[in-house]
């Protein structure tokens, strides 16, 4: 059998939004007086589960709620959950940055935390000496350091600047050092949060390579949070998925991703509207992408062939119409117009589902956003709406040591090669 | 540590949502013992670095200030020096309060200014203020040397003051600024998270506090009447150390460091406690 590492009880932690500082002293002398009576913190009872869309009618909320989970030695766990979900808190807590209002969490070992790697480096230190701080700050004994200290260096990759204050540095070498650093604490528990994001792909699979030797190899035990769901599936052998502050889904990493992924349904690929774009001539009704085969509530991945479908009834003169979309970036940029007028396809009299195809791996992973608009006779704009749509591209399964991260660009067509 | 469910297994660490007010871990504050060491270079090398006139800094803001209150309080108000020279008495004043209000200001804003990596990592709190207590002996030391190069000349060329054997006892005194500073630092600290108009108060509390104190003026010039509220004051026994041991003007005895050192033990014992509580959920407020 194997040995528990973690052990986790009703853990809860409890904020309190708005305003911090604003009536807190009279809060806390209320908590004051039902603690010298001995009751319970009042506020303990008030609080409602964390739903960021939702705006709630307390101050105070559980960002995490009665959270209980136990994690075996050599075990590596994907944690995962949308924004705000509680998974900061939640390694907040297990790295002792905060203290959780509720329940208590049982360790062996030591922890080690790879919050955001870095932390406590001085732009004016050079990287030996940062390398030394840092890993004091991180736990380390002096001496521990001393006998790694060539070993984080040739990890690094950055021996030639060793001696150059880490300001000058590029912040592809700052992380290399940084997790190069963490990376060789002897901890039995190490904790990751999205480390990934920067560094180029040969770092990343060098860290990723790590952090497997890490939990494979060694047996110690690895926390990873991630949005990236390639990297939670090839690194991790267990999931977590938390759902505003509670543990939605626990298994394998497999069943957990797919378990968030499709937990996802309510992002926007799916729009009905009711009669909020009706009007003399027509009724929009409905904008939906859905991957070729499946339903919209399914999840956009790169490989798939994606449908873009509209409905729409017209009232009179439909052929005078016709629909352009815009697709844009996340932030905002147009990236290129589609459009019906000279595809041959026209608007009928009464209700139409229009559907575009759009082929295998042309969109790029990523944020997308729809503008719409219906033209009158080619030239007059009788309608338009701004991010209509919003969607996200999913990164697709990949292999094991592949680079996981984003590829510049936000289209990629597969093009015809030939050998000649 | 309550294990009442998990006895029969052994636990390295609990982290709690309650814990002792007194669970104040020092143990772990000994094993960050080099983090402590390392802080502290830190601070050392960046000094160096950061500015062209790097330390010589130290001695600037010191001897203008000394030039001031020597003008100022000295020649203008003729506030009375007890007969030693103007400009060694106020150095003395000066050095010793630069020392206690930097390092209680410092101490008293810890949380906010370390926000970001006290955000991001766990290690022991206190490491963070007695950092601050160590490298601004630096600083302190800089100030002091140049304050005994000045006692040295009035001695040997002027003759017009007399320094002691109580000088031997200038580490002890410097200790006791240290703690009494950080003491008062850390319940301050822990006040500041969750109410922020302090650290307002505190700049403006930290100059009123001056006054109280025999820093610009000698303790023998306070009215009979006052004498008592300035006597709560645990500082006044160490700066009449310091007129006592390098002037050879005031009155000192063993006795004065009675009240300084309980004082200064009780305050740090009871700022430890607020800190240590302050500490564990200080990032929710911040």
């Amino acid at each position: 059998m194997s040995k528990i590492v973690i052990k986790a009880e009703n853990i809860s932690k409890q904020y309190r939004l708005g305003l911090v500082g604003t009536g807190t002293v009279r809060d806390d002398l209320k908590r004051w007086w039902y603690n010298i009576r001995g009751n319970e913190d009042p506020f303990l009872k008030i609080g409602e589960a964390n739903n960021r869309a939702v705006k709630g009618e307390s101050d105070y909320v559980w960002s995490l709620r009665d959270i209980n989970f136990e994690i075996n030695q050599g075990d590596s766990i994907g944690i995962i959950g949308r924004n705000g979900a509680g998974k900061s808190t939640l390694l907040k807590i297990l790295s002792q940055v905060t203290q959780p209002t509720t329940g208590k969490i049982y360790t062996k070992g030591r922890i080690a935390s790879l919050l955001e790697v870095g932390t406590g480096f001085h732009p004016e230190m050079t990287g030996r000496e940062n390398i030394y701080l840092n890993g004091a700050i991180l736990g380390m004994r002096k001496d521990e350091i001393n006998h790694k200290f060539d070993e984080i260096v040739a990890f690094s990759g950055v021996e030639r600047y060793i001696d150059t204050p880490v300001k000058r540095y590029s912040s592809g070498m700052y992380v290399r050092l940084a997790f190069a650093v963490a990376a060789h604490l002897e901890s039995e528990i190490l904790i990751v949060d999205e480390v990934l994001a920067v560094g180029d792909a040969e770092f990343q699979k060098k860290c990723l390579g790590k952090m497997n030797d890490v939990s494979k190899g060694e047996g110690r035990t690895v926390l990873f949070v991630s949005h990236n769901m390639a990297a939670v599936k090839s690194l991790c052998n267990k999931g977590l998925v938390l759902k505003n502050g509670q543990v939605f889904y626990e298994g394998n990493a497999h069943n957990a991703v797919a378990n968030y992924l499709s937990g996802d349904s309510e992002s926007l690929n799916h729009k009905k509207f009711g009669s909020e774009y009706h009007n003399e001539q027509f009724n929009l009704e409905e904008i939906f992408i859905n991957p070729k085969g499946k339903t919209s509530d399914e999840v956009l991945d790169e490989y798939q062939e994606l449908e873009f479908n509209t409905k729409i009834t017209f009232k009179e003169n439909p052929e005078r119409f016709h629909l352009t979309y815009v697709l844009k970036d996340e932030e905002g940029n147009p990236l290129f117009t589609f459009s019906n007028v000279n595809s041959g396809i026209q608007f009928r009299t009464g209700s139409n589902h229009l559907k575009c195809n759009f082929p295998k791996g042309f969109l790029n992973i990523g944020n997308y956003f729809l503008d719409c608009y219906i033209i009158e006779d080619s030239k007059k704009t009788v309608f338009h709406e701004p991010d209509i749509l919003n969607f996200t591209i999913q990164e697709g399964q990949r292999d094991f040591g592949a680079w996981l991260g984003k590829e510049p660009g936000f289209i990629k067509p597969v093009f015809n090669w030939v050998q000649v | 540590m309550k294990q009442e469910a998990l006895q029969e297994e052994h636990w390295d660490h609990v982290i709690e949502s309650r814990t002792s007010l007194f669970d104040l871990r020092l143990k772990e504050v000994w094993h960050y013992r080099d983090l402590l060491y390392l802080f502290v270079r830190r601070d050392f090398v960046t000094v160096y670095k950061q500015t062209i006139l790097g330390p010589l800094w130290f001695f600037i803001q010191p001897i203008l200030t000394t030039i001031t209150f020597t003008i100022i309080f000295g020649s203008v108000a003729q506030l009375s020096t007890d007969g030693a020279p103007k400009l060694v008495f106020y150095m003395a004043g000066i050095t010793l309060w630069n020392y206690f209000s930097t390092c209680l200001t410092s101490v008293a804003g810890v949380f906010n200014a370390n926000a970001g990596i006290f955000g991001k990592v766990y290690f022991p709190r206190l490491i963070m203020p007695l950092t601050i207590v160590i490298s601004n002996l630096m600083k302190f030391g800089v100030q002091f040397l140049m304050f005994i190069i000045f006692v040295l000349y009035y001695y040997f060329y002027k003759d017009s003051i007399q320094p002691n054997n109580w000088i031997l006892l200038t580490p002890v005194v410097i200790c006791l600024m240290a703690v009494i500073s950080m003491g008062i630092g850390l319940i301050l600290s822990s006040l500041t998270t969750k109410y922020k108009d302090l650290n307002q108060l505190i700049v403006f509390g930290v100059q009123l506090f001056m006054y109280a104190t025999p820093v610009i003026y000698p303790s023998s010039s306070i009215p009979l009447d006052y004498k008592w509220v300035i006597n709560l004051n645990p500082l006044v026994g160490l700066f009449d150390y310091m007129r006592y041991a390098y002037l050879g003007i005031g009155q000192f005895s063993t006795f004065s460091l009675v009240y300084p050192t309980v004082f200064g033990l009780g305050i740090l014992a009871l700022g430890i406690v607020f800190f240590n509580k302050t500490q564990r959920t200080f990032m929710d407020t911040v």
